[in-house]
């Protein structure tokens, strides 16, 4: 989807406010958001973002990164059925109405900081380091990480960097669901022209469904 | 597909009226985010509160899990862990070449994991930049959680079109011939920046040297500085 999340190359959205010895979270709702947000059970990653993504324009730049994710865990909870929004409202659960899930447990919790040991996912290659590519032109509705920024642009691979799962809401037409992803090198001036210097790059890292020989 | 997607967006409205702050407090939280963070309004608070008993009842969420979320990501994680792994790449060659090649592998035989991870060493001639355009991707598993600038809009938007305008606002002027390479996050792969190692710490131990090392130089918006020429971020 074109929307407000996509912000790469937006110019006015003015300084870079940084805080001196910053904690990690300024509140404790704000812990509690996280917590609730990343254990939110039987929902994957890119459906968890492309909630955030739905939040309207304004609203989006005028809350805060919680009170987005906080947003968004309400539309998980009614979209899934997992809540609905009277309970949502009253706080109070209503009787008879819990759906089975799996539920996040603190052995789980302490898996998340260490070496994985699951083998790695697996595809054929149709690019390699060297080539030159083109970011295909696309403007799905639904959720995809191809930025607006590189499409339709020619860049080079530098490296063959993973194989991972397509994130898009709509596969059709990019592949397999499983495939590599590259790392793809853009000349800064290739991307915003000759205000940029030669020098310059963006790395982005695309699926293979998103490029095409150039 | 265009019903779907405004009845989407219908449904996020909706539910965004009944969860949004009031417009007055939200910018005030905003502007008051650097000095003020009792400016934060208890409505949040209290919707959170309750929006957790209610997935707790439901048998959603288990509280003690939430808990050790909590405790791993502000007490276990942060980066301290990055800042090891970038002193041990700087007395251990051999460990760095590992850690060029495979970063996720190399980063495993410190105990730390969690992120598929791509490490890149910034030199005299080529400093790396890392940033997520399209929301907040940060390699939590050597960084911790990301901080409220990196997640914010102006650093998201502008980082990939005017990397040299940001990094002079976090008070760093590269030289024209240095290749300024941005590293927009945008699948599965984490970045972390491998610094370079300041001249005059030849003498420091491993443990020393990851005291130098900040998270700023480690997302390449700061170079690794000796504490005497201060301007530490």
């Amino acid at each position: 989807m074109n929307g407000i999340h996509d912000m790469g190359g937006v110019q006015d959205m003015g300084p870079i406010r940084r805080e001196h010895d910053e904690p990690v979270f300024h509140a404790e709702w704000e812990r509690r958001v996280f917590a609730l947000f990343n254990a939110v059970p039987d929902v994957d990653e890119p459906y968890r973002r492309y909630q955030i993504e739905l939040i309207p324009p304004a609203d989006y730049l005028r809350m805060s990164y919680y009170e987005n994710r906080l947003t968004a865990l309400v539309q998980i909870l009614t979209k899934t059925g997992m809540a609905t929004p009277a309970e949502i409202e009253s706080g109070k659960a209503v009787a008879g109405t819990a759906t089975k899930h799996h539920v996040l447990t603190v052995a789980e919790v302490a898996t998340w900081i260490v070496p994985d040991a699951s083998p790695k996912l697996t595809a054929a290659a149709h690019f390699q380091a060297g080539q030159r590519v083109r970011a295909r032109n696309m403007n799905p509705v639904g959720h995809t990480r191809l930025p607006r920024y590189v499409r339709g642009k020619i860049g080079t691979i530098e490296r063959d960097a993973d194989v991972e799962e397509l994130q898009d809401s709509d596969i059709q037409g990019l592949g397999p669901k499983q495939q590599h992803v590259y790392s793809v090198r853009f000349a800064a001036r290739e991307l915003w022209g000759e205000q940029a210097s030669p020098h310059d790059s963006v790395c982005v890292d695309m699926w293979e469904g998103y490029l095409e020989s150039a | 597909m265009t019903t779907t997607r405004r009845d989407l967006l219908n449904a996020a409205l909706t539910a965004t009226a009944a969860a949004a702050v009031t417009p007055d407090l939200a910018r005030a939280q905003e502007l008051d985010h650097v000095h003020n963070h009792q400016a934060v309004p208890s409505d949040p608070a209290l919707r959170v509160k309750a929006l957790e008993s209610l997935m707790v009842a439901k048998g959603l969420v288990d509280r003690a899990a939430l808990d050790a979320l909590i405790d791993t990501y502000e007490h276990k994680v942060g980066p301290r862990r990055g800042a090891q792994v970038v002193a041990r790449a700087w007395v251990d060659h051999a460990f760095k070449q590992r850690l060029l090649t495979d970063g996720t592998a190399a980063i495993a035989e410190l105990g730390y994991g969690g992120d598929t991870m791509v490490v890149v060493e910034n030199t005299a001639k080529l400093h790396n930049l890392v940033v997520c355009t399209l929301c907040s991707c940060y390699p939590w598993a050597v960084l911790g959680l990301p901080p409220v600038w990196y997640k914010s809009a102006a650093y998201r938007s502008r980082s990939v079109i005017d990397p040299r305008g940001v990094l002079r606002e976090f008070g760093l002027e590269l030289a024209d011939d240095v290749e300024v390479r941005v590293r927009d996050s945008t699948a599965d792969l984490r970045y972390l920046v491998l610094p370079e190692r300041p001249v005059g710490t030849e003498h420091m131990t491993e443990e020393e040297l990851s005291a130098l090392v900040t998270r700023d130089a480690m997302v390449g918006v700061a170079k690794v500085t000796l504490p005497r020429e201060g301007a530490h971020a």
